[in-house]
């Protein structure tokens, strides 16, 4: 508590109390006596009744930081009870607020119990002293770094946000590509580190190598959005248990043009479709849709930070081919194949789906997907017209 | 405050489709004639069905980057975004004239505006005009030139084929240009046959497409013979059958769509103050005649 009370911040603030009566925020307390004697203050380690103005002036000096820190999130943040607000407040652990309840942190409340993303909220004295250093936190595969600015010419105790990969947490800041528009995030998330398209913003693959520096908590807020858009809205709703989930018949049973076909995929498909797609290897969003309400899938839904409410437009894409290729019939059919041919064939599928096929080294032929061996078994297996040699025998 | 949604189809497979969407966007942003500006797809994120809750504002207009009402404007959009009162009817539309309705939204206690999509804008007419400008780069092209607008065709919406007649029309009756005609892929009268329907030297070539993709850097070009194979590319002009094909690509590119997005929300009584004045000051002609340097397929249209 080495900061000095700005000037304006308390005339800001003395007025605040004077209109309301009273200003209650983050453990500070001040109230204006009803007999109009003075005011009374109160933090969560001393209390001071019937002060005259200039004495509360004097009594906040030491408390600059209650001050500054009221002046930011009511004056520079706003935005009581949405979701910006809230995300902000997560990012330097402050105590999350219930809406319209602005002095009252949501773990008051048993209504509300606690979210996982909700840990230790830091009380304003030890939340600067962090914030001097930067308070870190984890966002799918981002870290945000809250800190207090240094800019002169902005109020005291307004917070500026760094933002970069996980994976760049240990570099040198000079390594990074630096950017400060919000928008820029946008050709970021696009790619992946091979310059593959990413249609799946929430997909375990955003490249790293980037930095932007001295985000306002707007621009924060929508650099994020650009990066994993909705996921702070639906964060802030599950957080107030408020989400709002569609299980996979409602959104099947919504389709229509060539999504009409969705609600006959079988319930055994639902399960694949969700071992397939809604794992943490593939998304960072934990699958909170079921089969239907009260009938769960097997398949558990991941360890994500983000909720998932519905099927989103990739998987919805992806049943509507399942639901066609599983109307087919199952046939039996004969290969030949030695046992080793066989083994093979399973360790090719798995490599694909685990997308390591670019990581088995050119001459391991040991490893049954590699490129060579599988050349190997399409030259043998393989007909003229480049089919699989083999008979249906249930005709 | 007051927020703008741009509703776009995007791809899963093509990264560039959205970005006439995002090029919009970014341009009414500069205007800050909206507290919040987003864009929203069915098939990129976020997705229609979770923008609502990502904007603050009590107000929000929502205007569809489509061509035309049909399909996606009439069911995908309006149940996505959850509009529980909508109803077709509500545009009270002849194929071409929807203007807005105003509903609550079933997520968040919001009202939108819910717009008729950009393509059906009279203010379009003037974007294929641009369009024109740009590609030959001659702010005064039309004397001795003919102008093609192309569309998809009635494959599956008849809406479709009415905005693309419906700006032809209007192009016609300006007397700008000496020829205006309306083409399609997949009914007469047919682009392929584009050189066939013009007495012009000149024809310029327009497609009524939101994003360039598939059709528009791959089918077109080379039914219309301006290439062999879309790969090699074209030039702009190309020479067919004695005549100069200015093939200009999707308009849904062009610089002066943002000012069709603003008139559609003011048109729904959006407070745009002279965010309309800035864009048209801001949009100067691309002219850089797109070569077909993309050769990424889109997604297959009408998903």
């Amino acid at each position: 508590m080495t900061a000095t009370l700005p000037a304006a911040d308390f005339e800001a603030l003395l007025e605040a109390v004077d209109a309301d009566g009273t200003v209650g925020f983050d453990g500070l307390r001040i109230d204006r006596a009803s007999d109009g004697d003075g005011y009374t203050l109160e933090t969560p380690d001393d209390e001071w009744t019937g002060l005259e103005a200039d004495d509360l002036r004097d009594a906040l000096e030491p408390l600059a930081a209650y001050v500054t820190n009221w002046r930011y999130w009511q004056r520079s943040v706003g935005g009581e009870g949405t979701a910006r607000r809230a995300f902000l407040r997560w990012c330097e652990r402050a105590p999350l607020e219930l809406e319209g309840d602005g002095d009252e942190p949501a773990d008051a409340d048993t209504d509300h119990p606690d979210h996982p993303s909700v840990d230790d909220p830091l009380p304003v004295p030890e939340r600067y002293e962090a914030l001097r250093e930067g308070i870190d936190r984890e966002w799918g595969q981002l870290c945000i770094t809250a800190r207090l600015g240094d800019d002169v010419d902005e109020p005291a105790g307004e917070r500026v946000y760094d933002l970069w990969h996980v994976d760049d947490a240990a570099s040198d800041i000079a390594d990074l590509e630096i950017y400060d528009d919000p928008l820029e995030a946008r050709e970021i998330a696009t790619y992946d580190e091979d310059g593959r398209y990413r249609p799946l913003k929430t997909a375990p693959t955003l490249p790293s190598g980037w930095a932007f520096t001295g985000l306002s908590g707007a621009e924060l807020v929508e650099t994020v959005e650009f990066v994993y858009p909705a996921t702070v809205a639906n964060w802030h709703r599950e957080r107030r248990g408020e989400l709002d989930v569609d299980h996979w018949v409602e959104t099947a049973e919504r389709q229509t043009g060539i999504y009409d076909v969705l609600d006959e995929l079988p319930r055994e498909a639902v399960e694949w479709v969700a071992e397939a797609c809604c794992v943490d290897s593939q998304c960072l969003r934990r699958r909170e849709w079921e089969y239907e309400a009260g009938d769960d899938l097997d398949v558990d839904g991941g360890d994500g930070p983000f909720p998932c409410r519905e099927p989103c437009s990739l998987v919805v894409a992806a049943a509507r081919k399942w639901t066609i290729l599983e109307s087919e019939a199952e046939h039996t059919y004969e290969l030949e194949l030695t046992t080793s041919e066989y083994n093979q064939l399973a360790e090719l599928i798995d490599a694909v789906a685990e997308g390591r096929t670019d990581e088995i080294r050119e001459a391991d032929v040991n490893d049954g997907a590699n490129r060579f061996r599988a050349r190997y078994l399409r030259a043998k297996r393989f007909d003229e017209e480049g089919d699989l040699e083999g008979r249906r025998v249930d005709d | 405050m007051q927020a703008l949604v741009i509703a776009a189809h995007g791809s899963h497979l093509n990264p560039d489709a959205s970005d006439p969407t995002y090029v919009h966007a970014d341009t009414v942003r500069e205007t800050g004639a909206f507290d919040e500006v987003r864009e929203a797809f069915w098939k990129e994120e976020p997705h229609f069905r979770e923008v609502i809750r990502t904007l603050e504002s009590d107000e929000v207009f929502v205007v569809p980057l489509f061509i035309s009402e049909g399909y996606f404007t009439e069911q995908v959009i309006p149940r996505e975004l959850r509009l529980e009162e909508w109803n077709p009817e509500k545009w009270d539309s002849d194929g071409t004239s929807a203007s807005q309705v105003t509903l609550e939204v079933g997520d968040a206690n919001k009202t939108v505006h819910y717009c008729g999509p950009v393509g059906t804008h009279d203010a379009m007419t003037d974007v294929i005009v641009q369009r024109a400008e740009s590609v030959t780069a001659d702010p005064d092209v039309g004397e001795g030139v003919g102008l093609a607008v192309v569309g998809h065709g009635t494959e599956r919406n008849e809406n479709s084929a009415k905005a693309i007649e419906y700006h032809t029309e209007r192009i016609r009756e300006r007397d700008r240009f000496d020829e205006a005609k309306a083409l399609f892929m997949d009914e007469e009268p047919e682009v392929d046959d584009v050189t066939d329907y013009f007495d012009s030297d000149d024809v310029v070539v327009v497609p009524l497409f939101i994003a360039d993709g598939y059709h528009t850097q791959e089918d077109i070009p080379e039914d219309m013979g301006l290439t062999e194979d879309y790969r090699l590319g074209w030039d702009v002009p190309s020479e067919v059958d004695g005549h100069r094909i200015w093939y200009a690509g999707a308009v849904g590119t062009e610089g002066l769509m943002a000012d069709v997005v603003l008139e559609r929300a003011a048109d729904a009584g959006a407070d745009i103050g002279g965010a309309l004045e800035a864009v048209r000051e801001g949009v100067a002609p691309t002219g850089d005649g797109d070569r077909g340097t993309d050769p990424e397929p889109s997604a297959e249209m009408g998903d």
